[in-house]
């Protein structure tokens, strides 16, 4: 019997993490899904009518919206945290004495919660009393700085916050990526007169590669989830102006008692993330069976 | 004597390929075999089949005259020495030792005992307290070594141990084990791709490629009578001359052909009543070649050829020919004086060459 | 001769200048929230009405951070953070202890027991590490409702440990594969089995995984808002969730101080594990992303 139990106990150990995968991931997933066809509202109804859902959706003016911010604070976030955290870990790279200090601050508001951040950068961008009052009171009478309650521009102060919150990450992926660069070669480089930038632009950065999808990949996947950023910060608002897929969700979900709604805008968040994801995940567990 | 260890048609697969294709071996108490090959042939894989650490898909495994299928490592009575040591990292040289007893639930004075004698034997009693990480890599090899004399079990097994060790710890530590050996009277199994360790240590070598057995033998029998090509080219050092000849039967002799640089051929006489197909492979040792002053038996025959290259190697000097296409290394007295582009005799001792079938690579003589 | 060697000394020494320079601007940027959360928590209402948003308090009062604590309404109740500093606790603590147990043990079996589909089944987790909440959001209340644990403190431990056991095998099992499987086959051969060369080797061992492991999930969790939010009813919200009605709430005057002085209570734990274990936290940020 013990034999038996020794020889199976590595499989029932992992067993109930497994059951819990497949039920809670995977067919919560397929639950979500199926409501995603049926024209549940409050309650969920199981019969399935098609792609309803799916037409509301994008017919809705405030998904619509949901749509562009999460394109455009998505493709601004990516884009300057990524920018930010490579400049930062290059300057960093350039024996600093007090490179500890500094990666410690520049980090440090990763450990803090969205909400906190939400909150801080509401206060700071607060139309009357924040850097719009600082800039004017230094003479700058003219200066207006009301985007976070501007429906046009709101978007933007998601983007400033989340930056903030997510650079010192980028920097510190960078900057190990930036060590890890075989030592040898630079070395050869340098000896050949090869000038510093040169030497980051052509040999550095190029076989940081897999560094750079790795911090894409996390900053996408940041970016998807927003929600508690959004929510501190700006509420959604003004209006839906600032509203992201997952915003969306929640409110169908918890406010609309649409449940439908709420579950075809997470599928469809599920598949962006998807296709994001899933071939990078594939390509890295290839290579660590490869190794 | 009694067989210690039986290896009866084992066969293992990994997938859809086969790593071990009908192993039978056997052995007798008290006697060092080696598992030798290139990587890939399937000797730590065997090892581990032993061992009880992988399972084997058909035939069986006697350790002692047991049947081994179903029974856990622990059970076997086997002590095993790995490539790393495999040292538990956060225990000290000690406990490790003592780890395995305390586990059995051997009381404990009992262990101390056994760890005093282990470690005056191998004379590490002032590490005890270290931690592996503090030892150097020969220490390790010794409290590695300490944790399976411990066991007194009935089978030793070693991974290849000397791997990880620069060349002048591995030619101390290769003395120390055929010391144990020959101290104890143990029975081991040893893994190893060196073929000098094969030869220094074993009494019995088992040569594998590919999953199959290509000869076993003593280090002797390997040596002079090699079975196929393969072991002929993997086993001794510098490896053995194989020549492309051909054959023409003679009234009372077969005659060997052999093409020299200039395209002419040389010939030797074989005088043994041998079935030689039209191409052979002579193979022959570099010792076996001699130059043309070293006639102590009748069977010399010489070749004169063209000197390629000299290696003087302190007693000898290896001289390099080219034979039948090949470059054919001799071993000359490193008092006789050759200039690299003369035209030197070489003296073939007949009575130890090896004939080889081109086709299948087996051995014919 | 001297003239060219000066020259490069001295541009080297402008370019140091303007990198340190460049790397203080960006302190600054990173502080700015801090300093000003800060300081608008030791101000008076009327100081932060009539004062500048980066000016240093006129007169330090800690009233605001009185308020938070224990009187700032959220919602209907008027208690403070200090109610649901504690639900935050009591949820965080046991979470993340059952998941980094879970996953050490996943990890060791994955990493070294390989047996067939133990790939699979790690790829599965690995799958739902990525997979974005909303997506479960929906049968999750339901079944803590089937469960009976809607709205309470247990149900939100369930989840956090559900859903946190694929980062802490993957931790785990990332570290574990470093490990030489020699090790396991010598123990085998002592005799020790399964769980014992779980307890005797790889334990003593894990020192380091474990406190990554820890602060990682210590910092998701107690961060966390969205299954705060969705899972959690008036007594039993987290503090991320009662900060934000504190922030958010539409009734009265809005106190600037009380919200900047509720955030920092809020942010105070992880910020002070990151203070003092922040290199095992950027290893822990690390782990896995970095190729190599």
């Amino acid at each position: 019997m013990t034999n038996w139990l020794e020889k199976h106990l590595p499989k029932i150990v992992l067993g109930p993490s497994f059951i819990a995968i497949i039920l809670f991931v995977y067919g919560f997933i397929a639950w979500t899904a199926w409501i995603s066809f049926t024209r549940s509202r409050l309650m969920p109804k199981y019969d399935i009518v098609g792609f309803i859902q799916y037409e509301r959706l994008f017919d809705s003016p405030r998904w619509g919206v949901a749509i562009d911010n999460l394109f455009i604070f998505g493709f601004l976030f990516i884009l300057i945290s990524m920018f930010l955290g490579l400049l930062l870990a290059i300057f960093l790279d350039q024996k600093i004495r007090i490179e500890g200090t500094l990666r410690t601050i520049y980090l440090y508001p990763m450990a803090l919660s969205l909400i906190v951040t939400g909150t801080a950068w509401k206060w700071i961008l607060n139309p009357g009393l924040g850097l719009e009052a600082v800039f004017r009171n230094w003479g700058f009478s003219e200066f207006k700085f009301d985007w976070l309650i501007n429906p046009d521009f709101a978007i933007y102060t998601v983007v400033i916050a989340g930056v903030w919150q997510a650079s010192g990450f980028v920097m510190a992926l960078f900057l190990a990526g930036l060590r890890s660069v075989d030592q040898e070669i630079i070395k050869a480089a340098q000896v050949d007169g090869v000038p510093t930038f040169k030497i980051y632009s052509a040999i550095i950065i190029p076989s940081m590669a897999p560094i750079f999808l790795s911090a894409f990949i996390v900053l996408a996947h940041l970016a998807i989830k927003s929600f508690d950023l959004v929510i501190a910060l700006t509420g959604g608002g003004p209006g839906y102006a600032t509203d992201l897929p997952a915003t969306y969700m929640y409110t169908m979900a918890f406010s609309r008692g649409d449940i439908g709604q709420a579950a075809s805008s997470a599928i469809i968040m599920m598949i962006v993330v998807f296709a994001v994801v899933v071939p990078y995940l594939y390509s890295e567990l290839r290579a660590k069976n490869d190794e | 004597m009694t067989s210690i260890l039986k290896i009866k048609n084992v066969n293992k697969d990994f997938g859809k390929i086969t790593v071990l294709n009908d192993i039978n071996i056997n052995i007798e108490s008290g006697d060092f075999l080696v598992l030798v090959g290139p990587s890939g042939c399937g000797k730590s894989t065997l090892l581990n089949c032993i061992a009880g650490l992988e399972k084997i898909n058909s035939g069986d495994i006697f350790i002692d005259n047991k049947n081994m299928s179903d029974v856990a490592p622990k059970d076997r009575d086997i002590a095993m020495v790995f490539q790393s040591y495999a040292l538990y990292p956060t225990m000290t040289v000690e406990k490790n030792i003592t780890f395995g007893m305390k586990v059995r639930g051997i009381p404990e004075d009992i262990q101390k005992e056994k760890l005093k004698e282990v470690a005056k034997q191998l004379q590490i009693e002032n590490l005890l307290k270290r931690k592996p990480g503090q030892l150097s890599g020969g220490q390790r090899q010794r409290v590695a070594m300490g944790r399976a004399l411990v066991r007194n079990p009935k089978l030793f097994l070693f991974d290849e141990p000397l791997s990880n060790l620069d060349a002048k710890l591995r030619v101390e530590m290769r003395t120390e084990i055929k010391r144990l050996h020959y101290d104890l009277g143990a029975s081991m199994v040893y893994v190893t791709h060196d073929q000098i360790e094969a030869m220094t240590l074993a009494t019995k070598i088992v040569v594998m490629k590919d999953g199959f057995i290509q000869q076993i033998g003593t280090p002797f029998e390997i040596y002079n009578y090699p079975e196929n090509i393969f072991v002929a080219d993997f086993m001794g050092s510098p490896a053995m001359n194989l020549i492309e000849a051909k054959t023409k039967k003679e009234k009372n002799y077969i005659k060997i052909e052999i093409k020299l640089e200039d395209g002419s051929l040389a010939s030797l006489k074989e005088t043994k009543n041998l079935d030689l197909p039209e191409d052979i492979i002579v193979g022959v040792r570099p010792e076996n070649i001699t130059e043309n002053g070293n006639i102590t038996g009748s069977n010399y025959q010489y070749i004169s050829s063209k000197v390629d290259i000299i290696e003087p190697a302190g007693s000898d000097t290896f001289v390099v020919t080219k034979l039948g296409n090949k470059e054919v290394t001799a071993r000359f007295h490193s008092e006789t004086d050759v200039q690299i582009g003369s035209k030197v005799k070489f003296s073939f001792n007949l009575e130890k060459v090896s004939y080889f079938d081109p086709k299948n690579g087996q051995r014919i003589n | 001769m001297m003239n060219n060697i000066n020259k490069t000394n001295y541009n080297n020494l402008i370019l140091r200048f303007l990198l340190y320079a460049i790397l203080l601007v960006f302190v600054l940027y990173y502080l700015l929230p801090l300093f000003v959360m800060i300081t608008t928590s030791l101000k008076s209402l009327e100081e932060i009405r009539t004062g500048s948003l980066v000016s240093l308090p006129r007169n330090v009062t800690f009233e605001a951070w009185g308020t938070a604590w224990s009187s700032a309404c959220t919602g209907i109740q008027c208690e403070g953070l200090r109610p649901f500093f504690w639900n935050s606790i009591f949820i965080a603590i046991p979470a993340v202890l059952i998941s980094t147990l879970i996953g050490a043990l996943n990890g060791y079996v994955v990493a070294q027991w390989r047996f067939k589909g133990a790939n699979i089944i790690f790829a599965l987790m690995l799958f739902g590490c990525f997979i974005p909440f909303q997506v479960i959001l929906l049968p999750m209340a339901r079944v803590l409702g089937i469960m009976d644990l809607a709205g309470t403190i247990t149900g939100l431990i369930f989840v956090h440990v559900i859903y946190g056991i694929g980062f802490t095998t993957l931790f785990f099992r990332n570290y574990y594969v470093n490990i030489p499987n020699e090790l396991v086959k010598a123990a085998k051969i002592d005799g020790a089995n399964f769980i014992r060369i779980f307890w005797s080797i790889f334990l003593p061992l894990s020192l380091p995984i474990i406190v990554v492991t820890v602060i990682w999930q210590f910092t998701q969790i107690w961060n966390d808002f969205l299954f705060g939010v969705s899972f959690s009813q008036a007594g039993t919200q987290p503090i991320t969730v009662a900060l934000n009605n504190i922030v958010n709430s539409t009734t009265g005057v809005k106190e600037y101080n009380v919200d900047m002085a509720a955030a920092i209570i809020a942010a105070l734990p992880t910020l002070v594990v990151y203070i003092f274990a922040g290199k095992y936290f950027i290893r822990g940020l690390t782990a896995g992303s970095v190729k190599g």
